[in-house]
Parts: structure tokens; sequence; C-alpha cells
């Protein structure tokens, strides 16, 4: 599959943190629309890769490409601007500032407004519309001024989601968006994801098989940096290297 | 706890109280007291910039309030104007906290402080062994004050006013610049920096901005430090006076507006007033400041804001435990 026709592509990708291979390899192309699920056991490389197609981390060698464009040497902080954003499985976001804060800063990082000293961030009335449009999505627009210090960790996850979303990524990296949720938290976020339209295309890692299988059209194992086995869902779990590695007997 | 949230009557009356000082303090010996915390208020506020809302603690800044009165001075000195003076010794303080940045943010926490550190113990050094330029530790005198639009700044009243007139344009300009989008973004980098790169900011070149704009902050009270004492010394570029500068910031309350200005009172009041009557002063001080910190870490502010809620809660008879939020 060539670059032009990926949403997101990796290539021959290696990263090696001293004498430990964690990416060895990889190769990846997502199409547009696409729901690609990365599994593997701790410590497969999951979150080393898409920390790598982020650019949080520099790849030893070979490529990413973002809608057909390289995008390998390109700074992590530019990449959300070419429609790339993610959410982390350790939940980073501003605790001092309350939820509608955080949304709001989500969508002022890929704003020029960002750099304006002048202005009262309250009164940027578009802003604030769009971080409401954000928090409806995700069903938490009645608690949009409350202090993040004060909801729950569902809320969190589902706070960590609306600001990728806020951004209209074509590209969005979910890392354990199901990590710690109550089974009926984890029902809205599943919702919330599968309602995500289709022109945005998704990689999630996940270890929470029920919800997972059920969103994942095609499916990526890694196992020590290694992709092992891919191809669609019941190819996957139907794999029997996919049982020895990961699911089990 | 923003200056801008208070209630307007509060800051009219804080106004109104600071625009009269001179004629109900009458006293000369307290109006330049009052000069003095004003012009260290400017420079707490604009340590505040870094300390507060960006998260990065600068022991160096002592350096820059000193290059900007050894511009300025030597300016003078030269027999150049106040205005020429005054420029050039805010271009300096804004280019070298530049240079400053760009060193000192190659690190954070513990790192920044260290090679902020170091950075204004070279200052401290050129102002103390280069003599052909700074006359060491002899210092430089400044034998003038401006006379902005003919209204000489020699009599402590006059020179008060003009204090004033800088500290509230200081202070309106902090406030802005909190509740700006720049504001909000140099707050991010503080609380996340690893989520503010992933959200498209720019989170070294925020934080040198930052680092700009306290800069020239800090150059200004520089400037009104030499108008005021008419003389400087390696001894102003040393390393007490940037501890004292964090000890306003953090006694006072970090990330606040009325914090640094508070400690800065306490510090000056402590330094000229109580010096005259308890020889030990500076004991008094350090136990000032442990008090600060044992019963309100969050500040003096912030701290008298949370004891006087409590104290309200507490008379309108609810238990003001009870009254906590649950989460």
């Amino acid at each position: 599959m060539s670059a032009q026709q990926t949403a997101l592509g990796v290539n021959a990708l290696c990263k090696s943190f001293g004498g430990l291979r964690v990416t060895a390899n990889v190769n990846l192309a997502v199409e547009p629309g696409e729901r690609r699920l990365i599994i593997g056991p701790n410590g497969a490389g999951k979150t080393t890769l898409f920390n790598l197609i982020t650019g949080e981390l520099t790849p030893d060698s070979g490529s990413v490409t973002l809608l057909g464009n390289d995008i390998t040497k390109v700074a992590s902080r530019k990449r959300p601007h070419l429609g790339m954003a993610r959410t982390y499985q350790i939940i980073t976001l501003f605790g001092r500032d309350t939820i509608m804060r955080n949304v709001t800063l989500a969508l002022l990082g890929l704003s020029q407004l960002r750099w304006n000293p002048f202005i009262d961030l309250e009164q940027e009335h578009h802003l604030v519309e769009a971080a409401s449009a954000a928090l409806a999505r995700v069903g938490l627009s009645h608690i949009a001024e409350r202090p993040l210090s004060q909801t729950s960790y569902g809320e969190r996850r589902r706070v960590e989601i609306a600001m990728a979303l806020a951004q209209n990524p074509k590209v969005l990296l979910l890392d354990e968006p199901y990590a710690g949720l109550s089974i009926d938290e984890r029902r809205d976020v599943q919702k919330l994801i599968a309602g995500i339209p289709r022109d945005v295309t998704i990689v999630m890692i996940e270890h929470n098989m029920d919800v997972a299988l059920e969103f994942a059209e095609r499916i990526t194992l890694l196992h020590f940096g290694e992709v092992i086995v891919e191809g669609t869902r019941s190819e996957v779990v139907a794999d029997p290297r996919t049982r020895e590695v990961y699911l089990g007997h | 706890m923003s200056w801008m949230n208070a209630p307007r009557w509060a800051t009219g009356v804080a106004i109104a109280l600071l625009i009269t000082l001179p004629f109900w303090v009458g006293n000369p010996y307290y109006i330049n007291v009052a000069s003095q915390i004003l012009l260290f208020a400017v420079f707490a506020l604009a340590l505040n910039v870094l300390v507060g809302y960006g998260g990065l603690v600068s022991l160096g800044h002592a350096g820059l309030f000193a290059m900007a009165g050894y511009a300025g001075a030597l300016m003078l000195d030269a027999g150049h104007g106040h205005l020429a003076a005054d420029l050039t010794a805010i271009a300096v303080t804004v280019l070298a906290s530049a240079v400053f940045g760009v060193l000192a943010l190659r690190s954070t926490g513990i790192g920044f402080l260290m090679i902020t550190l170091a950075l204004g113990q070279i200052v401290w050094g050129i102002a103390y062994r280069w003599q052909s330029l700074t006359n060491g530790d002899n210092g430089v005198n400044v034998t003038t004050r401006p006379a902005p639009f003919g209204i000489s700044l020699a009599s402590a009243d006059n020179f008060y006013f003009a204090t004033l007139l800088v500290f509230l344009v200081a202070l309106i300009t902090m406030a802005l610049f909190v509740r700006s989008p720049f504001g909000a973004s140099l707050r991010g980098t503080r609380d996340q920096a690893r989520r503010m790169n992933a959200l498209g900011y720019n989170v070294w070149l925020i934080r040198l901005v930052a680092f700009l704009f306290s800069g020239f902050w800090t150059g200004v009270a520089g400037l009104l430090f030499i108008y005021y004492n008419q003389f400087i010394s390696p001894q102003v570029a040393a390393l007490q006076t940037s501890a004292e500068a964090l000890l306003m910031v953090i006694s006072g309350g970090t990330a606040t507006l009325l914090g640094p200005i508070a400690g800065a009172a306490i510090v000056v009041i402590m330094k000229n007033v109580v010096s005259a009557y308890v020889e030990r002063w500076n004991l008094v001080l350090g136990v000032i400041f442990v008090a600060i910190i044992t019963f309100m870490p969050e500040g003096l502010v912030p701290g008298s804001v949370r004891l006087w809620k409590l104290a309200w809660r507490a008379m309108r008879g609810r238990p003001a435990k009870a009254a906590e939020p649950s989460a």
C-alpha cells in the first residue's frame, strides 16, 4: 500500500534503549477511516510505538507518514497541527483547571491566539463554544465548569478524549482509553468512541478484549517490539500465535 | 486570586489609599519606604511570572535587576540623557534575559535554578571585578533623577507618584497577562509540559517569551531602584537580592497578583522599619517566613483568604470541615 493511500503509515520503524530493542522493524498501513487495534502483552512496545508515531521519541531508523506526508523529522509539537491527536494511558490533564479550561487549552494549541498576552481568554466566545461542543460530544457539558480535581476517573478519561476530539484530528491515537474504568464507564466510553465519525482514523491500544474486539476492523499484534500477526479481527483471533502470546489457550 | 476579580470597591479603596498616601503619611522617610515597596513589588511581580505561572524558579534575577541598574547608571555617568539611559537599560536587560533564558531553559526544576544562580553570580562577578567598567565595590553614583514632562522626581512625593504609576501599569499588564491565552499557555507548560507539547504548543518558546517578559519588568524595577537609591554597587547583583525577591514571591503567594506585592511589603518593612528597632531583624524575618510556610504554605495572600473563609463559615455556625467539598 503506498503512502498516499494511508492515513497513517509506519515503515520499518526501529527503536532501541541501549541494548533493549523495543521497536523492531514495525510496519503499519492504516487506511483513512479505519479502526485499528494494537494489542500485545505488557512490554510489547505498544506505547513506545505511539510515542514514536507522535514524535515524543525519535526512531533509530524507519519513517512515519501522515496522510501521505513523511513526518518522521517533524517536531512532535507540530504534528497536532497536521491532524494528529492522542490520548495517554496515564491520564495527563491540567489538574488545577476546570474541565472547560482543559478543553479550551486543547483548542488554543492549534490557534495563533495562544501567543496573545493582551486579550481575555474568557471573552473568546468562539473558543468557549467549540470547547462546549467538544464536551457535549463526550457528555460532560453539565460539569464543564467543575474543577478537574473534583471529577471521577471515568470523567477524566472522557476529558482526555474530548481534548483530542476538540482538535478535529484526522488520525486519533487512543492509548488504553478503557483502562481503570468501571463497567458503566466503559460502556459510556465505548459508545463515545463508536460515535466518532469515519473521517477520523482511529488507532487504539487496548487490553480489554471485550470492548476492543468490537471496535477493531484490523488488529496488529506486537510482541517484543515486532509485529507478529496482522489482519482482520477474525484472522488475528484465529491465529495460533495470538493465542500463544496474548489471548492464552 | 486575581486582582481583577476583587470587588470593585476594594480595588477603588486600595488605589485611593495609594494615591493619597503621601498626604496622610506625611513623613518623607515612610513615603520613601512606600516607594521601595512598590519598586520591589514590580520586581517580585516580574519574578512571579516565571516562578508562579511558569513553574521556573530563578535565583538569578538579581543579575538582571542589577544589569538594568548598571546600564542606566553607566549611561548617565557617560553623559547621556535619562531617556537614552532608560531605553538602553531596558534593551540591555531584555537582551540579557534572552541569553539567560536560552541557557537556563535547557533545563527545568533544580537544573534551571542552578543555571540561573550561576548566571546571576557571573553578573555579580563582573560587577565586582571589572573595575574599569563598574568601578568595582565603589559602585556607580546616579547624581540626578529624571524630570519627565518637566516634573522633577527629586522629592520623595514626586518619586513616589512616578513609582506608583509604573507599579500600576505593571500590575495591569500582569493582570491582563494572567487572563490572556498566553498566560493560560504558560500555566499549562507549568502543569503538564508533555501534554502541552502533544497539544501543539512550543513549550520552550513559551517559556522563553515568559522569561523576556519577566526580564523586561525586572529591568524596569532595576531602573526604579537606581533612581530611588541613586547608587548601585555589586551588592545589588548578589545572591541575597535574588533570594529576597524569591522570598517575596513565595511568602506572599506564587501565581497570585497580590502575593508578590504583600511579600515585597513584608521584606521592605522588615529591612527598613523593624531593623530600626530590632537589631536582629533578620531573625524576625526568618521567624515570619517560617510561620507563613507552616500555617499558610500556599503563601500569605491565598492563605489569608482560606483562613478568612474558614472563619466566615465558623461565624455563620457551620462546621468548617463539614463545609469542605467532599472531593
